[in-house]
């Protein structure tokens, strides 16, 4: 938990910018940039040496990363089908063209940007919730949170096997209290049972994000805030939620770029029928089963940027901080 | 205290050590298992073939004939259809040489030739491969004219009814459909049940209602989409069926095995499907397997016969096996008559080889070959294209659910996403 204590820190001191003022913190940044100005040979020689440290790492991150990223936009731009192997070729930008204009891929967009937006949101609430009750509880703490762990603990494709079984008909508890009828096979109710399954399996994460923000709240705001006649709610509100807002941010943008990518739960629960592909799911299915190199490269790259784009938004519009990065420097 | 870690260190490395060598072991053992037999040795054949139970037998059954000369060793792939192909794909694509024979799917013959992947048979293996085999296999192992796999077995669906309920097998669907509502208003067990699910078994119903109905989805030459009125026919008899009120509630959700547990539980009075489901019911629920009977699947008209979708496995042998000609001894003895009818009588698959029928053992043990024969000799071969993978999956995609088809724009919808398939321009959902 000690790691905590950095972002605690950092957003007093953004606390303290606000109070003095806005016009304060160009002032401040000036002498920051002033007192880094005169650096002793020493620190130099430092930081020289906690560059060289971490190259070889840097280096191999960059080669295990770029390499299939560079690979799969080159193949992007190629007729290449393992089935056609005489006929590959360098097309340009025409795959993108094909999937950019297929509705096939606007609905699975559609359709992931629905999981995306749905599950966050709810898991958000619900993880908000199940943080306060864990921060709270004063008896058997350990094992309430261990318990609550669980689902994000189960592997997920067995979990959607368990949900799949459940929502069969004859097999299943579920579907037998909907008097039997098999809701896997419309879209509305498969989509509600996938999102059900999202939910259910990484609210305990969410919720575990969030508690680690809980414990940056001071109890002595709380306190207080309380002395001041703030109820529960305008404490929640007024209090707990500003301080806890760079671990929502975090919570929000991790959960966001997983939900994005949701393939386990889909592939197991419909295997993408009934219109109920995700993008991933349909780049799997062009990439691997279509042997299709070049559209499913193609996808593969649509969906890497999109999944830049929304990080970009979180960290640039929205000021979410990575983590281990200091919140000062961002600015 | 400075050299207390240094020691602390010392003292763990050996175990360390020995940690990180059982570590290698454990991944390396499994691997050198999968190796070629040793050097100089008899040459391993890794056979990757779908369960089948009995398999193991003709196996040991072939190395005794092979007489030290190659061992044929069984890997089992997958159960389900996709993860076999995805499994095979992947290794074929890689040039991965620890596969010699491949037990495949008829309809991925032309996808694996093309992609040269397996081996052309030729002279002597291919007189032998096509000695006596029926047509509709065969013309599923050939691939722009020339022979690519050796067909193992074939399947076909058929209609299994009750006789308690039915006295007369209809002769088309329409039939059937006012059958079973005929049933239904008797409140008696009505449904007709057979495969609906978005994915291969939908493709096999349609293509064996348009084969059945006179129409082409492929131009003969396979590379050019048709969906001609024959077809558009079929799309409506398929509407007709799903929203008939005669299908179970699962329909667009069942496959094979879901099916057959559905029928023996005693709600449907039709089945349409493959043979396996026979010897299950007998060992399931005997009572009922009394009761029911067999026919050729309805067609669409009364005076024409159905054309019925064949399955099956074909036997190919990888282009990047190092044991090529020990490989198509290997595939040959699979497949022979001897072990072609062992396998139908033990495992269910009906033989592709004609003669295979006539033996007095297959009348016990296939009281349907006749019925099975029939549908063989006048078959719906699926479109033969290396493409077809594609094409099944947007077919699949584009029927499902089948109540919701608009016969002519269905169709219309169906002939540009194949010929973007055949293209590799489109996109599978």
């Amino acid at each position: 938990m000690s790691s905590n204590a950095t972002p605690a820190g950092a957003e007093v001191t953004t606390e303290a910018e606000r109070s003095t003022g806005r016009h304060s913190a160009v002032p401040a940044q000036r002498a920051n940039r002033r007192a880094k100005a005169p650096l002793s040979e020493n620190k130099r020689a430092e930081r020289r040496l906690g560059w060289v440290l971490c190259a070889p790492a840097a280096l191999v991150m960059v080669l295990v990363t770029a390499y299939p990223i560079l690979y799969s936009v080159w193949l992007s731009l190629q007729r290449f089908d393992l089935r056609f192997p005489d006929q590959r070729e360098f097309i340009g930008l025409e795959n993108y063209a094909t999937v950019l204009t297929n509705q096939f891929w606007w609905t699975a967009f559609g359709i992931t940007a629905l999981i995306t937006v749905v599950t966050v949101a709810v898991e958000l609430v619900l993880g908000m919730g199940l943080a306060l009750i864990m921060h709270r509880t004063l008896v058997g703490r350990g094992i309430v949170r261990t318990a609550a762990l669980i689902p994000y603990g189960i592997v997920t494709v067995v979990a959607a096997f368990s949900w799949r079984y459940a929502w069969t008909p004859g097999t299943g508890y579920l579907a037998n209290v909907f008097d039997g009828s098999a809701p896997l096979t419309e879209r509305a109710s498969s989509l509600a049972i996938i999102m059900l399954a999202e939910i259910w399996k990484t609210t305990p994460f969410m919720a575990l994000l969030l508690m680690a923000g809980l414990a940056l709240v001071p109890e002595d705001l709380l306190k207080a805030a309380s002395t001041d006649g703030a109820t529960s709610w305008q404490r929640f509100t007024k209090v707990m939620l500003p301080v806890m807002k760079p671990a929502i941010l975090v919570a929000l943008l991790f959960r966001t770029l997983d939900a994005f990518r949701v393939f386990d739960n889909i592939f197991v629960l419909t295997a993408g029928g009934n219109e109920t592909s995700s993008v991933s799911m349909l780049a799997y299915n062009n990439l691997i089963r279509g042997l299709n190199l070049g559209i499913g490269s193609t996808m593969s790259v649509l969906i890497f940027i999109t999944v830049a784009i929304i990080a970009f938004v979180f960290v640039k519009l929205f000021g979410t901080a990575a983590p281990g990065s200091d919140d000062g420097e961002r600015r | 205290m400075t050299t207390d870690p240094d020691e602390a260190a010392d003292r763990r490395r050996p175990r360390f050590r020995a940690a990180a060598a059982a570590a290698a072991l454990m991944l390396v053992a499994p691997l050198a298992a999968c190796g070629s037999g040793g050097a100089g040795g008899t040459p391993t054949i890794n056979l990757y073939y779908p369960p089948e139970q009995n398999l193991q037998k003709v196996v040991d059954d072939c190395n005794a004939q092979a007489q030290g000369r190659y061992e044929i060793v069984y890997r089992v792939l997958p159960r389900e259809a996709d993860e076999q192909r995805v499994q095979m794909v992947r290794r074929l694509a890689a040039q991965d040489s620890g596969m010699d024979v491949l037990g495949l799917d008829v309809t991925w013959t032309q996808e694996f030739a093309s992609a040269h992947w397996i081996r052309e048979w030729t002279g002597q293996d291919k007189a032998e491969a096509e000695q006596g085999t029926l047509t509709g296999p065969l013309d599923t192992a050939r691939y722009e004219g020339k022979l690519y796999a050796a067909p193992k077995n074939t399947n076909v669906q058929l209609l299994w009814y009750r006789t308690d309920l039915v006295q007369q097998p209809p002769k088309t669907w329409d039939e059937m459909i006012s059958a079973a509502q005929q049933l239904k208003q008797q409140g008696k067990p009505y449904q007709v049940l057979t495969m609906g699910a978005q994915y291969e078994g939908l493709v096999v119903l349609y293509n064996t209602l348009a084969e059945s109905a006179g129409g082409k989805i492929l131009s003969d030459d396979g590379k050019q989409a048709v969906m001609d009125a024959g077809t558009v026919k079929a799309l409506d008899q398929l509407k007709k069926f799903a929203t008939s009120g005669v299908t179970s509630p699962s329909f667009t959700n069942a496959k094979e095995d879901p099916v057959r547990l559905e029928f023996q539980s005693g709600t449907g009075a039709f089945q349409v499907n493959w043979p396996f489901v026979y010897p299950a019911m007998q060992e399931a629920n005997p009572d009922l397997a009394k009761k029911v009977k067999w026919a050729r699947v309805p067609g669409i008209d009364a005076n024409t016969p159905s054309k019925v979708t064949i399955g099956g496995v074909n036997m190919a042998v990888s282009t990047y096996s190092k044991h090529p000609t020990e490989s198509f001894e290997a595939a040959r003895c699979i497949r022979n008559a001897k072990n072609q009818k062992f396998s139908a009588v033990n495992d269910g698959v009906p033989p592709t080889i004609e003669q295979v029928y006539d033996d007095p053992e297959m009348e016990k043990a296939y009281p349907m070959k006749e019925t099975i024969l029939e549908e063989l000799k006048e078959p719906a071969v699926r479109p033969l294209t290396p493409a077809y993978q594609s094409i099944s999956t947007v077919m699949s995609a584009i029927l499902s659910p089948p109540s919701g088809i608009r016969p002519q724009q269905t169709a219309n919808e169906l002939r540009d996403a194949i010929a973007d398939a055949l293209e590799s321009k489109g996109v599978l959902p």
